[in-house]
């Protein structure tokens, strides 16, 4: 069979992050910039914002004080690519974090770790150490800092993100303002995941082109995935974008793959029938990376129903849609299974999720209804028997 | 003063007594003492110049900031997902049966808890334990035992 995968290595390849620098802090803030936005970079934390866009609304903000953010909050059930990247490539993310802060034109940055992740502080703070030194040595005023997260899944979201660093319970904010215009402490701030904060170092070095001959019209570039579930091949792997379900199940399937849920608990599970005509990416299904494969012996009510657990638990609780309807998904498909209530009940909570989707503050209530509707359009007789 | 006192004013003389520091020194306590106890949630609020509600508050809406006494070693086993799929469930019953708890519980000698934890971000290699900070994936029921072992024999 052709191989249709197109295997990339930008994110850990091993470079002269400090050459990159050194190119770029001679640039503009613009040009930088406008290099970011030709090359098509969106986000890689899954929103997918166009980041040269976020940095030039960051940068055209007047302040005393900006903020760069490297936010390594990942704790989507499926999603392990940052830390793979921080551990292999964390010299690339903090470089990245320096170019930003160029841009934009800030002089801190932080990165917020996860607490599940706490065992590469030492590791990161050493590498930081070396790094705020050279900034020095180059005159280049920008420090870098970590804080920890405290085990919230919801500090992902960046405004929850960014209560959490100023000591409080990590609940979202509402929008706008943004951070770009009052973020963390109130001040202008650039918020960028991981891997786009390398990739961003990366179309430094390379230009605009070469980024963004890879990939899609609306999804450019490569992605790193997080490959885990029934494979064989479980683990990361950076690809170009856009390729068919179908292309990436024959490479990484175990030949009996009846459903991936594409992009962690929040995204979507596609079902066998529709591998051929989803495409991976922004014109298709997005994602943060994550891709979890199932094979037929298992159950997909029992997946429904860790994915509603997970959200039941990590919900904020600030906004009743969320909070009330998580539980109430989770005990409605528990009382269809138990036949306490009819099949019919079904299409009631899929109305909820619908609300959720609506109704909801933030990004964690909102997309509870992927998974939702997702597996049960598709394995209603699964979630019923 | 007492000790935990004495610590919480150490550590706000690190990180400083702004609202922002408020994060790093819950993480220093419950580094130091496994969980925030009133005394040292007090502490922490007088120190800062907030009411102690607001402290407990904040600090109860995270995972890992235990406002409950919780034991010397904390063992969290990922049950999401994946490691639902590869096997978790196994690892958990045999570390029940051999510390003689309950998923949430901690040993009557004060040496481990044993809780669950929501994705700990390596799926690929599943089932994952994570004892303190330190990392353990692709556990097998026997290999988690050894792990407890260990920690056992460095833990007075
Ligand atoms: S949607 Fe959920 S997580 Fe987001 S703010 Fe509302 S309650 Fe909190
Ligand atoms: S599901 Fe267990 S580590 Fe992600």
């Amino acid at each position: 069979m052709e191989n249709k995968i197109k295997k990339v290595d930008l994110i850990f390849e091993k470079v002269d992050q400090l050459a990159i620098l050194d190119k770029s802090f001679k640039r503009s803030s613009d040009e930088i910039i406008l290099d970011v936005i030709d090359s098509g970079l969106r986000g890689r934390g899954g929103a997918g914002f166009p980041t040269g866009l976020k940095w030039k609304f960051a940068r055209n903000e007047e302040s005393d004080q900006k903020y760069v953010i490297c936010n390594a909050d990942e704790g989507e059930p499926g999603t392990f690519k940052d830390r793979e990247i921080l551990t292999q490539v964390p010299e690339k993310v903090l470089a990245g974090m320096a170019l930003c802060g160029k841009a934009i034109g800030a002089t801190e940055g932080y990165i917020y770790l996860r607490a599940e992740y706490n065992f590469l502080l030492p590791m990161l703070h050493e590498k930081m150490r070396e790094f705020n030194q050279q900034m020095k040595d180059r005159n280049f005023e920008f420090t870098v800092f970590v804080r920890s997260g405290s085990g919230a899944y919801v500090c992902g979201e960046e405004t929850a993100l960014m209560e959490s660093m100023e000591g409080h319970r990590g609940e979202p904010r509402n929008k706008p303002p943004f951070p770009t215009q009052r973020g963390y402490l109130g001040k202008p701030t650039s918020i960028n995941n991981v891997e786009t904060l390398v990739f961003a170092l990366m179309i430094a070095n390379y230009g605009p082109q070469t980024f963004k001959e890879l990939g899609t019209f609306d999804s450019r570039g490569s992605k790193v995935f997080s490959i885990a579930g029934d494979t064989p091949k479980a683990g990361i792997y950076e690809l170009e974008l856009g390729m068919s379900l179908e292309d990436f199940v024959n490479e990484f399937g175990d030949g009996d793959t009846k459903a991936v849920q594409v992009g962690g608990a929040s995204g979507f599970c596609v079902a066998r029938k529709h591998f051929k005509e989803t495409l991976i990416g922004f014109e298709g299904i997005p994602t943060g990376g994550s891709m979890m494969l199932f094979n037929s012996s298992r159950s997909m009510y029992n997946i429904l129903h860790d994915y509603l657990e997970f959200f039941e638990e990590e919900s904020c609780g600030q906004c009743t849609p969320c909070r009330v309807g998580c539980q109430q998904l989770l005990k409605g498909i528990e009382a269809v299974k138990r036949g306490n209530k009819s099949p019919a009940y079904l299409e009631t909570l899929q109305k909820l999720s619908d609300t959720m989707r609506i109704a909801s503050k933030c990004g964690l209530g909102q997309s509870v209804g992927n998974p939702f509707n997702s597996i049960i359009n598709n394995f209603r007789e699964e979630i019923i028997y | 003063m007492t000790k935990i006192q004495e610590f919480v004013k150490e550590q706000a003389d690190v990180y400083g007594r702004r609202r922002n520091s408020l994060m790093p020194i819950l993480q220093a306590v419950v580094q130091k003492e496994r969980f925030l106890s009133e005394e040292a949630m007090v502490a922490i609020a007088t120190e800062l110049d907030l009411s102690t509600a607001d402290v407990f508050g904040t600090a109860s809406f995270y995972t890992f900031l235990d406002t409950v006494p919780r034991g010397k070693n904390i063992i969290r086993i990922c049950k999401t997902i994946t490691c639902h799929m590869k096997g978790k469930d196994a690892i958990i019953e045999t570390l029940e049966d051999m510390l003689k708890i309950k998923l949430g519980e901690t040993t009557s000698d004060g040496k481990f808890s044993l809780l669950p934890a929501n994705c700990l971000g390596w799926c690929h290699k599943g089932p994952v334990m994570l004892v303190n900070d330190e990392v353990y994936p692709e556990i097998t029921p026997e290999k988690a035992v050894e792990v407890v072992h260990e920690y056992l024999k460095k833990t007075k």
